[in-house]
């Protein structure tokens, strides 16, 4: 580019021009960089839980279906021994459970059953009962791909919410709780 | 002499048992040619930038795996891509397909291209007739006097 401009037309100083392409694009960098990638829609909010009837972990006899679970509000969380943000996460869920605010399921993911057993038993139960599903079919049924994920589904068996990952203090407060609440008020 | 013989028995076997073991090896070959076809045009969700062919995410092998038996069950490759659609939505597609929310990623590119180059064509435009406007004739025939005097002086 050859520098000389004899009929410098624009008001604007020259610099302006490249500036404010650097501007923009600082601020569409930027808003990438808050983006979390590993934070994909799922296509399953608003989509009926898809079916399944698991072994429970802690009684083979017994099973757990979403089909058992209409008619009321209740979080479906995947969890594993060797997930260490599950860890992260438990306390949250036990508080949740001591609370009595919502029937939390467990599906227990691609896991042995002495190791889930034991690590219940360590860091505490909030489950009313854990699905048990050592090959992860079901879990790709949800779609599961990085765990913990929690599922809110309403009365009618309607996946509402999905969150991938630990579950915070925040997120139960500002989305969970109050859709929770709003679900438990519809018919 | 029964040693002998269990020997001779063994190595038969292993001659007998070998053809056996290899027949599923080539049907198996047509399979993962298959499976892998398809595993290129899905995502591995846990390392975004792979498709599950080429990861070994254990969710890779998951997924690898029920590609597998839908195949085997004789489903179509539309099919089983929609399948996994369905629960882990477009993005698990590793080439977007054409939707709404897609346009700019397919467009945007060119769209871009072709305002670069207007911008491009419109200031080289820009800068040829400022300079063909920038000698008057009083300038040119000055020029042309300074340019006579330099010859003379060399």
């Amino acid at each position: 580019m050859s520098e000389d401009a004899p009929g410098a037309r624009r008001s604007l100083p020259r610099f302006m021009l490249p500036l404010a392409c650097f501007a923009a694009l600082l601020v569409l960098l930027g808003a990438g960089l808050r983006l979390n990638p590993r934070e994909v829609p799922s296509p399953l909010v608003g989509k009926p839980a898809p079916a399944f009837e698991l072994p429970q972990l802690h009684a083979h006899n017994r099973y757990v279906s979403p089909k058992d679970m209409l008619g009321k509000v209740w979080m479906l969380n995947v969890w594993a021994s060797w997930c260490a943000s599950c860890r992260d996460e438990h306390p949250l869920l036990i508080d949740l459970a001591k609370a009595n605010v919502v029937p939390v399921y467990g599906l227990n993911y691609k896991d042995a059953q002495d190791d889930a057993i034991r690590w219940l038993e360590r860091y505490g139960d909030p489950y009313r009962a854990s699905a048990y599903d050592p090959k992860g079919a079901v879990g790709i049924d949800y779609g599961v791909y990085g765990v913990p994920e929690t599922y809110v589904i309403d009365k009618r068996g309607t996946i509402r919410y999905k969150h991938i990952g630990a579950v915070t203090p925040q997120i139960l407060r500002q989305k969970i709780l109050p859709l929770l609440e709003q679900l438990e008020r519809d018919a | 002499m029964p040693k002998h013989l269990t020997l001779l028995a063994a190595v038969i076997l292993c001659f007998t048992l070998h053809p056996q073991a290899a027949q599923p090896a080539a049907e198996d070959a047509a399979l993962e040619q298959k499976v892998t076809a398809i595993a290129e045009e899905l995502r591995c969700l846990v390392c975004q930038n792979q498709t599950i062919a080429d990861s070994s995410a254990p969710l890779a092998v998951d997924l690898r795996e029920q590609v597998r038996d839908k195949i085997r069950q004789g489903k179509s490759r539309d099919e089983i891509i929609d399948y996994m659609v369905e629960r882990y939505g477009d993005f698990v597609r590793y080439r977007p397909p054409l939707t709404a929310s897609t346009v700019p990623l397919w467009f945007g590119p060119a769209l871009l291209l072709l305002i670069a180059i207007t911008l491009l064509l419109r200031w080289v435009r820009a800068k040829r007739d400022t300079t063909a406007a920038a000698l008057t004739d009083e300038q040119r025939t000055r020029a042309a006097a300074l340019l006579a005097e330099g010859e003379n002086k060399g």
